[in-house]
């Protein structure tokens, strides 16, 4: 097997934190936080106002937080499965960001991915595109 | 009181943002200096903390709910120490990017603290 020189995770494939994982799981961490905690507080208080902007934010939180476990857990089977979960988020995050902008009345309050998760700074959609980038060099460097 | 104490832990996030980027940008991972100034950012937020719950107590209101604050608050406190204990588990030019990134979100923190206070 041969290591180039910058390549950290040629030593230890399957350690999905090192290196940019570092960033990852750091960047998904903050996100588990935001959509967990925003979704309890508006479901929790005021969920008939827009149900579905809630449930979906909620949503959110729990793939972040799976995907956030599943790097931090490491190990061939938790790549896949965090794999998974990146392309779910991104199609979520591409559907719900096109319906927001298609229909804005089914949205009464904005949810984690509105607009593309423009009140987000764009994370939602540059995170799981970065993060299956990252997932497919892992099990380049395993084979 | 509170005001003052966003802009400067902005600022002050902002500061480290760069530095840790720079450290980033060269290769290096944080180092001793780079945790001084995480301590200083993290003792402001420390600091906007306690302002904040003795304005609470003292029965002010944000506009935006004081749950939404509290959680917020919670949030910009936690933020630099949690990157910065990650950074020193990656001991490369990650871990900087990774404090720089949190300084970013906790920036982020402060301007909408500030719309959550109703500046």
């Amino acid at each position: 097997m041969s290591v180039t020189s910058q390549s950290e995770s040629g030593i230890k494939p399957q350690k999905l934190t090192s290196g940019p994982g570092t960033l990852l799981v750091w960047l998904y961490g903050v996100m588990v936080v935001g959509a967990v905690s925003r979704s309890a507080v508006q479901i929790s208080t005021e969920f008939g106002h827009a149900p579905l902007a809630y449930s979906l934010s909620a949503l959110a939180g729990i793939v972040y937080g799976f995907i956030t476990y599943s790097l931090v857990r490491g190990g061939e089977k938790a790549r896949r499965a965090a794999l998974v979960c990146c392309a779910a988020e991104l199609l979520g995050v591409l559907t719900v960001g096109t319906w927001t902008l298609a229909d804005p009345s089914a949205f009464p309050d904005a949810t984690v991915w509105s607009d593309y998760g423009m009140g987000y700074l764009f994370i939602p959609v540059l995170l799981p595109v970065t993060a299956m980038f990252w997932l497919n060099k892992a099990r380049r460097a395993a084979a | 009181m509170l005001d003052a104490l966003t802009v400067a832990t902005a600022v002050a996030a902002l500061a480290l943002a760069a530095w840790c980027g720079f450290a980033a940008y060269r290769d290096q991972p944080t180092k001793d200096w780079h945790f001084i100034g995480m301590a200083v950012v993290s003792l402001l937020a420390t600091v906007q903390l306690i302002v904040g719950i003795v304005l609470l107590a003292r029965g002010e209101k944000p506009d935006q709910g004081t749950t939404i604050f509290v959680a917020y608050l919670i949030g910009a406190f936690a933020c630099i120490p949690a990157a910065g204990f990650m950074s020193l588990a990656e001991r490369t030019r990650w871990g900087s990017v990774t404090v720089a990134a949190g300084g970013i979100v906790l920036a982020v923190l402060q301007v909408r603290l500030y719309d959550i206070w109703g500046g």
